[in-house]
């Protein structure tokens, strides 16, 4: 049921075209932070306020909505903005990949490949990837302009010359189509070879920072790296113990006091929908009629 | 007769109805070391900016081996001011990354101009370090964690780790001890001439003129008062203003 005192997804028509206009600009100079003004949302910055103002800008009445935080449909943060969208646009929302047409994500790419047709909306807290080492905004707008990039080169420098390796993990640099430098949002990095040849719009929104930007279908995105130290996206070496993927991004969970753990699919509906189709891993039990969660423990 | 490297005409700098500099006009050729000396307040950092193209200027023609400066676009002169220039402050906090390690420092211009190779760059960082005299295994560490004179170093490594042709300094040895200001003027002495440099040096110190600059170009009130070679300049000086300057009354 719709709250009739606010407008169809919450913000006026006309900051939605605002927000659109910034939108478009974004996707047709791919990877450019596009300037916008950010409005307050009735829930704190770190929630995401700029990925909801992209979605609300983006919502029709008939779309399908899923909103995943890490990976998982149902924590609080995700629960709270399906619900925020189910009260103030009424639309449909779900917990499938396949079957959404948006999806407003924080810190996750969906396993389940997206396909055309498909929005991916992504909360970004910091989005300009030169901040680390020149906090001038001035002089970073500066860089893009001019393509001077060689300081994205000097953190990764600077992470192999005191952990061996490139340690960023999260939040790992990109270049879009050859011209700019980009901050992917905090997903790990191993989801950054997602991000390239997408069929699916892909949109970035940071609230508190005021930028938007895009990759359009289609966008070749590279990790930046070295010729000696490649670009690797790397996961926990195991599979998962629920439904045995061996392909899927894993959260680490401790099961008891002594310390036991496991390794589970941090997609929750990639992991089901594997349950569901009969893999099972190793902790994970043969998913039978009304059970969901298919676990020992 | 070679060509300068670079030839300015006419150089005019005003703040407001403050003057910076007025029709400073000269040749800099290859390899050539220009002192700039005069008091105070006399333009020689407005100068000097105005040249690296750090501030704009209002006025006159500035020729680097052949192309017309002020015309080009700010992607060229910024790819010039990282490829065939550098530009040492005054103060290495200017110059230097303060969160970024030695190695990270040095090999900034490297990669600025597309090198990808950590383990090159590395090498290239660990080889400058030792040219300026700090040890190799400083490297990882953070110019906050070195001294003035170590950090004055660090900084003309990471300038010419790109092998530019021509650099400007700004009071290089000013705020240094004397001991660590004559230690820094004999490895400044060694690097232009091993890497045959040409260098636009602006001091307050008639005697880093003396050890370093060939020529010597003396400023009062935004304007060149004199120049010649430097030996004629300090032992010979025409300009009233340069006698009094010569004679150490304005020295200090
Ligand atoms: N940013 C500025 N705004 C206004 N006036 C300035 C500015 N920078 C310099 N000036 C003025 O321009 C003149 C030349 O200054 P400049 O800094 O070039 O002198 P200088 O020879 O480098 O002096 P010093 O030896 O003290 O470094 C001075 O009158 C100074 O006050
Ligand atoms: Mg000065
Ligand atoms: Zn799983």
């Amino acid at each position: 049921m719709t709250d009739q005192a606010y407008n169809f997804a919450y913000l006026d028509e006309q900051t939605k075209r605002m927000i659109r206009r910034a939108i478009l600009k974004g996707v047709a100079v791919p990877g450019y932070q596009v300037p916008f003004a950010s409005r307050e949302m009735p829930m704190p910055y770190g929630w995401g306020t700029g990925g909801v103002q992209v979605t609300a800008a983006c919502l029709t009445p008939d779309d399908t909505l899923k909103v995943i935080d890490q990976g998982a449909d149902d924590t609080t943060n995700a629960v709270s903005i399906r619900k925020f969208f189910q009260r103030t646009a009424g639309v449909a929302v779900t917990e499938s990949t396949t079957d959404a047409t948006i999806i407003q994500t924080r810190h996750r790419i969906p396993e389940t490949p997206m396909t055309a047709g498909q929005i991916l909306v992504y909360q970004v807290p910091i989005p300009e990837p030169l901040r680390f080492l020149e906090p001038r905004e001035t002089e970073t707008r500066k860089m893009h302009e001019l393509e001077e990039y060689g300081l994205m080169h000097v953190k990764l420098y600077e992470d192999i010359a005191r952990h061996g390796q490139i340690a960023t993990a999260y939040a790992y640099p990109v270049k879009v189509e050859g011209r700019y430098v980009m901050d992917p949002s905090p997903i790990p990095k191993f989801d950054n070879p997602k991000l390239s040849d997408s069929p699916a719009i892909q949109l970035f929104g940071a609230g508190r920072e005021q930028r938007i930007y895009a990759l359009p279908p289609f966008t070749k995105v590279v990790s930046l790296d070295f010729d000696d130290h490649p670009f690797i996206a790397s996961k926990a070496p195991h599979d998962c113990d629920l439904c045995g993927a061996g392909d899927s991004y894993l959260d680490e969970v401790i099961t008891d006091d002594q310390g036991s753990r496991m390794y589970v699919c941090s997609d929750t509906d990639f992991c089901a929908g594997r349950r569901d189709a009969g893999h099972v891993g190793r902790l994970g039990v043969a998913q039978t009629e009304g059970q969901t969660q298919g676990m020992l423990i | 007769m070679t060509t300068p490297l670079l030839s300015v005409t006419g150089l005019t700098k005003r703040y407001g109805p403050r003057i910076g500099c007025a029709d400073v006009s000269f040749d800099l050729y290859p390899g050539e070391v220009l002192g700039i000396v005069g008091e105070s307040g006399s333009g020689k950092s407005t100068l000097l900016s105005c040249l690296a193209g750090h501030q704009t200027t209002d006025l006159g023609q500035i020729t680097y081996d052949g192309r017309n400066v002020l015309a080009m676009s700010e992607t060229d002169r910024r790819r010039l001011g990282r490829t065939d220039w550098a530009y040492v402050h005054q103060n290495p906090r200017d110059g230097l990354r303060m969160g970024v390690s030695a190695g990270g420092n040095v090999g900034e211009r490297l990669m600025a101009i597309g090198a990808r190779h950590y383990g090159q760059i590395r090498d290239s960082a660990t080889n400058w370090l030792g040219r300026v005299e700090i040890a190799a295994d400083r490297i990882d560490d953070r110019p906050t964690a070195f001294s003035g004179g170590m950090q004055q170093r660090l900084q003309i490594a990471r300038n010419l780790v790109t092998a530019p042709r021509l650099v400007f300094m700004d009071e290089p040895t000013g705020g240094l001890d004397v001991s660590v200001q004559a230690r820094l003027l004999d490895l400044l002495r060694g690097l232009v001439r091993d890497l045959g440099l040409s260098v636009i040096i602006v001091t307050h110190d008639l005697a880093v003129v003396r050890l370093l600059a060939h020529r010597l170009m003396v400023m009062k009130s935004g304007r060149v008062v004199e120049q010649g070679l430097t030996d004629q300049v300090l032992d010979d000086p025409q300009h009233a203003y340069t006698q009094l300057l010569v004679s150490s009354v304005l020295a200090a």
